[in-house]
């Protein structure tokens, strides 16, 4: 279990979180989705004890973050954002280091880092300076693994990471989830939400969601529609201008759109884009995504 | 223990793959103490000297006659009588004057010892050291040659006395100097950076989320150093002592002693300033402006303490390479013990003691 | 629908090698002017590689290559005065103002003062910052930092601008605002070459390439990608391409 009461930790007077309260239960993957700056860093940093907060409590398995820092520091595995290898030494030798640190060795714990280690043994003899980002990734979780804890935290190991990569990390997450790992990952790709058992929505250092990911889809108050026309620049420019318009927002391939009275009003809509002259108007509701959660309420405050 | 051990090899990998550093780190010393050691002249040829006798035996005569026959030496002139010694320096021509005790042979035989002494002008103390070393040594080559077949073997005590500079200030001073600016420089500077380039490159949150007591981190990180720094040590005796015939008169021990205590000192002064900062930068910055300047320009290196304006030499009070220099020099050119060096070495244990502390409780486990 | 038919990068069997290693493969491709192109791939597929060759930073092992008209061989220095570059990674000083940095970037393009003033008040109002002028760069949020970058790296109206990961670690908001920009840019005719990991904002790009392995796996409009894969998103083409090695 971990456990956050009315977390604040200000640096002078920049606010890095204010006031955040949540639980994660053993064995779930908890996900804290939120742009750069929102306070990711500075929550992952309370819960591994390497920052005192300025108010408020946490615990991880029951222990105090500032108190028992100590037994604490045992129990878990952390993977800071920027992947924390040495550049300077290979594969293996970082693997070893962050072993022997934790008073273990990659045989007796192999079984643990198996699954992911594998697919980067083939270079262990290589710095890890000169693996590509996919590979560092999977070579810090291997770090963060070996002297198996029972809590994994994972400050953002997906940015920057292409898409496949990515996913098979998640596949990855989902394995240690099984051995009974409780892991709590931060990410900015809103898409990742959904792989999470509960996601929290944090912005500017508070969390305005907390809630398994079709709850916070169906927390959603408003017809959402798609939108597409031949000129997405002109459909984009003609959203924004239109008298009703709530929120109107790129969405790969079309336009999603919300209207200032709840459910919209896709008719007059649809008149008021032909007569812009927009062809092969397609005008269909759809299913919101966390993102368009996120931006309805970045956009209300 | 093997946690501790796999840290420190860790280190050592940092070390030998960055070969750049490395390079500095072995190559600096040898080139610095080639560059001061050539600048000051190190060899000697025909040095005045002068001769006082008194006892006119075979002896003394061979013990003469072998020294002039070296092309060291010019002999200017036999002295009469003891009082003239003081006039003879003064007309500065002559740079040492050997002195033989009255009856040398005769208490050579009685007694199995019989003393010369050398009494050098040291106001050109590199100079005066050259030649009362050359002495010596020709004086000892005589000894050894006239012991070959003795069984009760027979000493020469050659006793070297300074004038007008008994300190011998300025004498050899680079290997000291130099000695105590590479110990700076390899203790202090890439410590500090080692530990905050882990700051920047991130390792450190997790080292120190790891169950890592502080202590071992700073252990770890600083093992190899002092292992560096001790290399580096001996190097520069060594290259003083077999290129430019720097003497050891004192104890080896005791000088390596002393070398391990200037190191730890400067390592706590690389571990105060990797606490202090959070950018290898920074460190390096810090370390050179407050570590190697007052290393190179306030310890009496390169200008004596005593030719420094009043508050330069009270600043020179707090610069621990002061202190280390006086030490190294007394050992190695005067050949004095510890009950001579006690103070200077209380004075580096205290400064020592207090920079540990001092960054033991600044290190932080936690990143604010 | 922007109309130009001037192509802006011609590549003809770029190829780049590091000793053995093939960095860049035979890459074929044109890029329009006023085209949003999006050049996509995994980590170490070859797309840095390709990007520093084409900003004239590194020559090419071999092929015909010719950026805004000019050849990457010989006129490297006409190419860097008529392409403008933003990373995630390398944009603007953070210790100088807003306008310092405006002001800077300007010179190094040898604009006019004049110009690089008129500039400056454009581009600040525009992105609503014009009370922040004078605001040290490190105090301005992210989002507005890439906003500042990205209007930074057209200021001297370039033939084509190279956006490399723009928009990482952007909020959801803000990462709109900014493809609006790009759409602007593109629409007045300067070309854009983007990279991102966010494979909803390949749908945005008029035309994506996809590199695996140091070559060009596949090229065409999302939506011809997406019929030829048979899949519904843009996302599941990248994967789809880049697992099949």
């Amino acid at each position: 279990m971990i456990r956050a009461e009315n977390l604040t930790k200000y640096y002078g007077k920049t606010r890095g979180v204010e006031d955040i309260s949540f639980s994660v239960d053993d064995g779930e993957i908890f996900g804290l989705i939120g742009p750069d700056g929102a306070g990711k860093t500075s929550l992952f940093r309370m819960l591994t004890t390497l920052l005192k907060p300025d108010k408020g409590k946490a615990t991880v398995g029951e222990l105090d973050v500032v108190k028992d820092y100590k037994k604490i520091r045992k129990k878990i595995g952390y993977m800071p954002g920027r992947f924390s290898l040495y550049q300077d030494l290979s594969v293996e030798e970082n693997l070893a280091f962050y072993a022997r640190i934790f008073n273990t060795t990659i045989q007796e714990n192999y079984h643990l880092v198996k699954d992911i280690y594998q697919q980067i043994e083939p270079f262990r003899k290589r710095l890890a300076g000169n693996l590509s980002g996919g590979m560092k990734q999977k070579l810090a979780l291997s770090c963060a693994l070996i002297h198996s804890p029972e809590y994994l935290f994972l400050d953002e190991p997906t940015t920057g990471v292409d898409a496949v990569s990515r996913q098979e990390f998640w596949d990855m997450l989902e394995n240690l989830q099984q051995k009974g790992i409780t892991i709590m990952v931060s990410t900015p790709y809103m898409d990742e939400a959904s792989l999470c058992d509960r996601v929290a929505l944090i912005q500017k250092g508070s969390i305005f969601n907390i809630n398994r990911p079709e709850g916070i889809i169906s927390d959603f108050g408003r017809d959402l529609y798609a939108l597409r026309s031949r000129d997405m620049f002109e459909l984009n420019k003609d959203l924004k201008n239109y008298k009703n318009t709530h929120s109107a927002f790129r969405f790969g391939e079309s336009i999603h759109f919300t209207a200032e009275n709840i459910s919209g009003e896709p008719e007059s809509l649809r008149n008021y884009l032909i007569e812009k002259g927009h062809e092969d108007l397609k005008l269909e509701k759809t299913e919101a995504g966390i993102e368009d959660c996120f931006m309805d309420q970045m956009t209300a405050k | 223990m093997k946690r501790f051990w796999s840290f420190v090899i860790k280190e050592f990998y940092h070390i030998f793959r960055d070969r750049k550093t490395l390079l500095i780190l072995f190559g600096l010393p040898v080139t610095l103490i080639l560059i001061f050691g050539y600048v000051i002249r190190s060899e000697i040829k025909d040095a005045n000297i002068a001769i006082y006798d008194p006892s006119k035996d075979e002896i003394t005569k061979d013990i003469s006659n072998k020294l002039l026959a070296s092309d060291y030496f010019n002999l200017v002139e036999n002295v009469q009588n003891i009082q003239e010694i003081d006039d003879i320096f003064k007309k500065g021509v002559v740079r040492e004057i050997i002195v033989f005790e009255s009856d040398f042979a005769r208490k050579l035989e009685q007694n199995g010892e019989a003393s010369i002494q050398l009494i050098a002008d040291a106001s050109d103390a590199n100079t005066a050291n050259l030649v009362v070393n050359y002495t010596r040594a020709i004086i000892f080559d005589y000894m050894n040659e006239l012991n070959r077949n003795n069984p009760n073997p027979l000493q020469i005590l050659a006793e070297p006395r300074m004038v007008y500079n008994e300190e011998m200030k300025g004498a050899y001073m680079f290997v000291p100097g130099t000695m105590a600016l590479i110990l700076m420089l390899v203790s202090a500077l890439m410590t500090s950076i080692s530990i905050v380039r882990e700051k920047e490159m991130g390792t450190m949150e997790v080292l120190l989320v790891s169950p890592l007591k502080p202590a071992q981190i700073i252990l770890g990180k600083v093992t190899p150093y002092v292992t560096l720094s001790l290399i580096n040590a001996v190097t520069i005796i060594l290259l003083g002592y077999f290129v430019f015939g720097v003497p050891i008169h004192g104890s080896v021990f005791l000088l390596l002693a002393e070398c391990m205590l200037f190191i730890l000192l400067a390592l706590s002064l690389g571990l105060l300033i990797s606490t202090l900062t959070s950018s290898q930068r920074a460190a390096m910055f810090i370390s050179l402006f407050s570590l190697m300047l007052p290393t190179i320009l306030l310890s009496g290196f390169i200008f004596p303490v005593e030719n420094m304006p009043e508050i330069l030499q009270w600043l020179s009070v707090i610069v621990p390479p002061k202190y280390f220099i006086i030490i190294i020099k007394d050992i190695m050119l005067k050949g004095v013990g510890m009950s001579f060096v006690w103070k200077e070495t209380l004075v580096l244990i205290g400064m020592t003691t207090i920079f540990i502390l001092l960054s033991i409780r600044k290190f932080k486990i936690r990143l604010d | 629908m922007r109309n130009y038919t001037e192509n802006i990068i011609e590549a003809e069997n770029l190829v780049k090698k590091f000793g053995d290693f093939t960095a860049n493969d035979r890459l074929n491709f044109q890029v329009k002017k006023g085209e949003i192109f999006g050049f996509l791939g995994a980590n170490g597929a070859g797309k840095t590689t390709a990007i520093k060759i084409l900003c004239g930073l590194w020559l090419p092992t071999s092929g015909n290559i010719k950026v805004a008209g000019f050849d990457v061989y010989k006129q490297r220095e006409k190419i860097k005065r008529n392409i403008g570059y933003m990373s995630q990674k390398f944009s603007l000083y953070e210790d100088l103002t807003v306008k310092e940095n405006f002001r800077f970037y300007g010179g190094i393009y040898r604009m006019r003062s004049g110009d690089i003033r008129e500039k400056t008040g454009f581009f600040l109002k525009k992105l609503d910052l014009e009370k922040s002028g004078d605001t040290v760069l490190s105090s301005i949020p992210l989002g507005w930092k890439q906003k500042l970058a990205f209007s930074i790296a057209i200021m001297h109206d370039p033939k084509i601008v190279f956006l490399d990961e723009p928009t990482g670690g952007v909020d959801p908001v803000t990462r709109r605002q900014f493809w609006d920009m790009i759409y602007e840019t593109a629409h007045n005719g300067i070309t854009v070459f983007v990279t991102t990991h966010y494979m909803d904002e390949a749908e945005y790009c008029d035309r994506v390439s996809i590199m695996v392995d140091g070559k060009i796996e596949a090229l065409d409009t999302p939506g011809n990608l997406k019929e030829k894969f048979r899949v519904e998103s843009m996302n599941e083409v990248f994967i789809k391409l880049a697992r099949k090695k």
